[in-house]
């Protein structure tokens, strides 16, 4: 009965947000607002943004910098599945890499900033002894105009999240009878597994790479870290303009989300292109015959860009922690002149507040999106059909459509309705960038359970809500709880979303965090990030530990 | 038409400030959201200490929503006049001055009438000595924000690294020092605030008839009368840091350039914001301050309520807080912040001269004689227009 709810209410609150947002953008973007006088249906506003300067350079850039950044991602995380699967190494390394997966992206921006800039870390550590420099070189390293900072910073996040999702499709795919099937006809690992093993892991995978490249084309707060200043990418400069005190601007905001819009669909059909073209280069590498026997380097290649992606992140972290607790600090000091907990002191006082929002809203969305995930996967054991495709690709929309092009049209209906800057609100908003993530992980161990034991316990004479009390959810229990803290952390790292919906009344520790990272202070910037970082992993740790417990007694039950 | 009636009918009910014992009894108990900039740990500490301070001694609480940049106060307070809500806003007062409150004040999104005048703690404020207090950015007060602390430009180095002596002394000095040293030195990007008014700055000393930059712009001359700002830009761009291809994107950003020692000289609008982030460890103690002797950009901050307010009475208290002697000698304490106050030291009882009088301004802050003339802000329209030329010629072709 109430599973028939699921399926309904999951789109409901997937697309309701997003078509209601959009239809709150598009109007403005023609020139309809009235509230702030413009009441005729005009082209005025595009106008304006075609005369914007530098407004080709900031599309092409954002363009640019996330074709580049996903396709980085994509080639390492297949060359290092490709070279490594099966192995100690790959073990070890999976173990290095998934816990970066639930830090927020501004954090690892911030890291990697502060270690590779002029006055950075690594300068710091070579300086003066190794390079003779007194004073930071003047290298346009971070915010360079090609924003390749930008696409290092990008890739270093988005390399963590497609392996983890990859990892998910490699277990479906079965990789070893292939693996063991093209060494027996003298492929090399990599070339066999890319022929063999790759294109069923990819076809799963492929939603999850839009989501990357959707993001990456629109992110604003990495953007604004590590990209280019003049001119700066599209979604920084949106934003920008939705927060300029000329308020005729919004408009011109509007009409700029909807190029943002254009700018991500055109690097979608550019991705379906290359799609293409890389496998037909494939397939006629295979037809060719081309075996790759010796590929020690593309290996090695795989491994180590996958390591330094992980190796970068934590070395930025680790000096954003040593900046928390930094006295003065200068130039060429490779380490503070003095330590201090002054920064903790003054911060952790004030952090009460935010972080009780901040749990809060990540419990009550979290527990939505899994109550809902659970009813739709229960509805499709009922009916018998898996989702398909369509099914996917609504999990999919809220990754995919641009944050900028419908969040400020929510915020305004969400005023209209009288709703905003409320709980309800703020947790329904967090629920639409949620829900995806934990239907996402949890829907294949849930597919995955062996059915036999539903029969079993009806059987024994046990009814459907037993058997899925007493029976299927404690052999759930652990991804279910992982799937929780997913969405947890997910909802933890929202900015935008809540600084719009909530109209600041509601403080988070990451809208907290970005605010006072506008003040440039990398000592708050420090003690915020680790606050932001240590939030998941207690939700990851819970994840692991209370299942544990529990089944402490049952040896099956053991992961 | 039936939003102009409702917000008639919210103004008939806001409370009166010339009758303060009932603004008093009608704050007590409220919830004020007072928007300001979160970006400063020290800042928001002293926030905090007057909403302590006005919750002991008024009842009212006060919420300090953190912003980024106060515009998005402003936004929201146009989204919610947009959804047709005239009353209980989500924003109760916001710390705002020059552009923000212009535009404020053309929309129609303030309380009014006037009443920062009617506070009670008004009989102290400098309105004889500080013009900008009744004129934010030659835009007429007329009592619709109340002054929050003084603002002046003033230059820092450090002195273990740079001789105090070679620091230029004007807008053609400074070209003259960045050409012996090219990428030391640069500023935050416009629209950036403090980025904006060093732009406003070189215009005050280059502009030729310096009357024009109390109207608004002339477009018919604009490129005539601004050529010597921009043949001082495109003269100054290649020799900043990074060669004028990346610009940080405040003033804190542009601290922490000082501090890793990668410019030589920077400014703020703050004449003790060296002191204070010396006395925080950000910078080392041998920095110092300077001016130029012919004068720089000087302004008031302010503190405004929005017209559909949730908390009116709360706001006034507040505000009237922000300017009592007690509140503002806290203010000027470099430890604590250090931003100039808006009062007449000499018109306060002797107990509160005192306080003022005991202050250790710190060794990186200028003494008031010292911060030299101060320059008046050109109107809104041109900070706006230079922006928009600035960024036609340097942000947007790298």
């Amino acid at each position: 009965m109430l599973t028939r709810l699921g399926p309904p209410l999951a789109i409901l609150l997937l697309t309701g947000p997003i078509l209601a947002g959009l239809a709150g953008t598009l109007l403005p973007a023609f020139g309809y607002l009235p509230a702030l006088g413009g009441d005729v249906v005009s082209l005025e506003p595009f106008r304006q943004l075609v005369a914007e300067p530098g407004i080709m350079r900031s599309a092409l850039l954002s363009l640019g910098t996330g074709l580049a950044a996903t396709a980085i991602s994509v080639l390492v995380v297949a060359l290092f599945l490709a070279g490594w699967t099966g192995t100690k190494t790959f073990a070890r390394v999976q173990h290095l890499i998934s816990p970066l997966l639930s830090l927020p992206h501004a954090a690892a921006a911030f890291g990697l900033a502060f270690l590779i800039a002029p006055s950075g870390m690594i300068a710091r550590l070579v300086s003066p002894g190794l390079t003779g420099w007194e004073q930071p070189p003047d290298l346009l390293i971070v915010n360079d105009p090609m924003g390749l900072s930008l696409v290092a910073g990008l890739a270093v996040k988005e390399i963590p999240f497609l392996f983890l999702v990859a990892l998910a499709a490699l277990q479906q795919a079965s990789p070893a009878p292939r693996a063991a099937l093209v060494a027996s006809l003298g492929y090399g690992r990599v070339a066999g597994f890319l022929f063999s093993t790759w294109p069923a892991i990819y076809r799963q995978i492929r939603l999850a790479v839009f989501a990357v490249l959707a993001f990456s084309t629109s992110v604003v707060d990495v953007a604004a870290i590590l990209g280019p200043t003049s001119p700066a990418p599209l979604g920084v400069r949106i934003v920008g303009w939705m927060a300029d005190p000329d308020l005729s601007m919004r408009f011109k905001a509007s009409a700029g989300a909807l190029l943002q819009l254009a700018v991500t669909a055109l690097a979608l059909l550019i991705w379906t292109v290359v799609e293409r073209v890389t496998a037909d280069i494939r397939d006629r590498l295979c037809e060719q015959g081309w075996r790759a026997r010796r590929d020690g380097a593309l290996r090695y290649g795989g491994l180590g860009a996958m390591s330094l992606s992980g190796l970068v992140v934590m070395a930025g972290l680790a000096t954003l922690g040593i900046w928390s607790v930094a006295g003065l600090w200068q130039f060429p000091d490779a380490l503070p002149k003095e330590w201090t907990l002054s920064t903790w002191m003054k911060v952790l006082p004030r952090v009460g507040g935010p972080l009780a929002t901040t749990l809060i809203v990540a419990a009550i969305a979290t527990a939505i999106a899994v109550w809902v995930t659970i009813l739709c996967l229960m509805r499709e054991d009922r009916t018998g059909r898996a989702a398909g495709r369509g099914a996917l690709a609504i999990v999919y929309l809220p990754l995919i459509v641009p944050q900028a092009a419908f969040l400020f049209g929510l915020q305004l209906l969400f005023l209209l309705a009288g709703f905003n800057a409320s709980l309800p609100a703020l947790v329904l908003a967090h629920l639409v960038f949620v829900m995806p993530y934990v239907f996402l992980s949890l829907s294949d161990p849930w597919r995955a359970y062996d059915r036999r034991y539903d029969a079993v316990a009806a059987g024994l004479g046990k009814g459907r809500l037993r058997t899925l009390l007493s029976v299927r959810l404690p052999i759930l229990m652990r991804p279910i709880l992982v799937a929780a803290a997913v969405g947890f952390a997910v909802s933890i790292g929202q900015y935008l979303p809540t600084l719009l919906v909530a109209g600041g009344r509601l403080p988070t520790i990451t809208t907290e965090a970005v605010a006072l990272a506008s003040g440039g202070n990398r000592r708050v910037i420090g003690v915020y990030a680790f606050l932001q970082m240590l939030l998941p992993v207690i939700g990851f740790a819970i994840a692991t530990l209370v299942p544990a417990l529990l089944w402490r007694r049952f040896r099956a039950l053991r992961y | 038409m039936s939003l102009l009636a409702l917000s008639g009918a919210a103004r008939a009910a806001d409370p009166d400030p010339s009758d303060w014992a009932k603004v008093l009894a009608e704050a007590k108990g409220e919830t004020v959201y007072w928007n300001a900039w979160g970006g400063a740990e020290n800042i928001n500490a002293y926030i905090e200490w007057a909403g302590d301070e006005v919750e002991k001694r008024y009842g009212v609480k006060l919420v300090h929503v953190k912003l980024d940049d106060t515009a998005k106060a402003v936004g929201t307070v146009v989204a919610e006049k947009a959804a047709g809500r005239s009353e209980g806003g989500a924003v109760d007062l916001i710390w705002i001055n020059g552009e923000n409150f212009a535009s404020m004040k053309r929309e129609g999104l303030l309380m009014s009438p006037g009443w920062a005048e009617e506070l009670p703690n008004w009989r102290y404020v400098d309105i004889d000595n500080k013009p900008t207090i009744r004129t934010d950015f030659t835009i007429p007060v007329e009592g619709l924000e109340s002054p929050w602390g003084m603002a002046k430009l003033v230059f820092f180095h450090d002195s273990a690294r740079t001789d105090a002596a070679t620091m230029p002394k004007s807008a053609d000095g400074l070209l003259e020092w960045a050409k012996a040293h090219p990428g030391r030195f640069t500023y935050p990007q416009p629209p950036d605030f403090v980025g904006s008014s060093f732009l406003k700055q070189v215009l005050a000393e280059k502009i030729a008839d310096k009357a024009l930059l109390q109207k608004p712009v002339d477009e018919a001359n604009f490129a005539e009368v601004t050529k010597p700002l921009f043949d001082y830009l495109d003269a100054l761009n290649p020799l900043l840091w990074r060669s004028g291809k990346a610009f940080p994107q405040n003033y804190p950003a542009m601290k922490q350039l000082l501090a890793d020692y990668e410019v030589d000289i920077i400014f703020a609008f703050n004449p003790s914001e060296a002191s204070s982030a010396v006395a925080s460890g950000e910078l080392p103690d041998t920095v110092r301050s300077f001016t130029f002797p012919r004068g720089t950009l000087a302004n008031t901050h302010f503190v405004a309520i929005p017209f559909n307010a949730n908390a009116k009475a709360g706001a006034l208290v507040l505000a009237d807080f922000l300017i009592s002697p007690e509140a503002q000698a806290r203010k000027q304490d470099p430890t604590v912040w250090g931003d100039p106050t808006v009062l007449a030291v000499d018109k306060l009882p002797d107990e509160a001269k005192a306080a003022f009088a005991a202050l250790d301004l710190g060794v990186a802050t200028l003494k008031p004689e010292e911060l030299g003339p101060a320059l008046d802000e050109p109107h809104p329209s041109w900070m706006e227009r230079i922006e928009t030329e600035w960024k036609r010629r340097y942000g947007a072709a790298n």
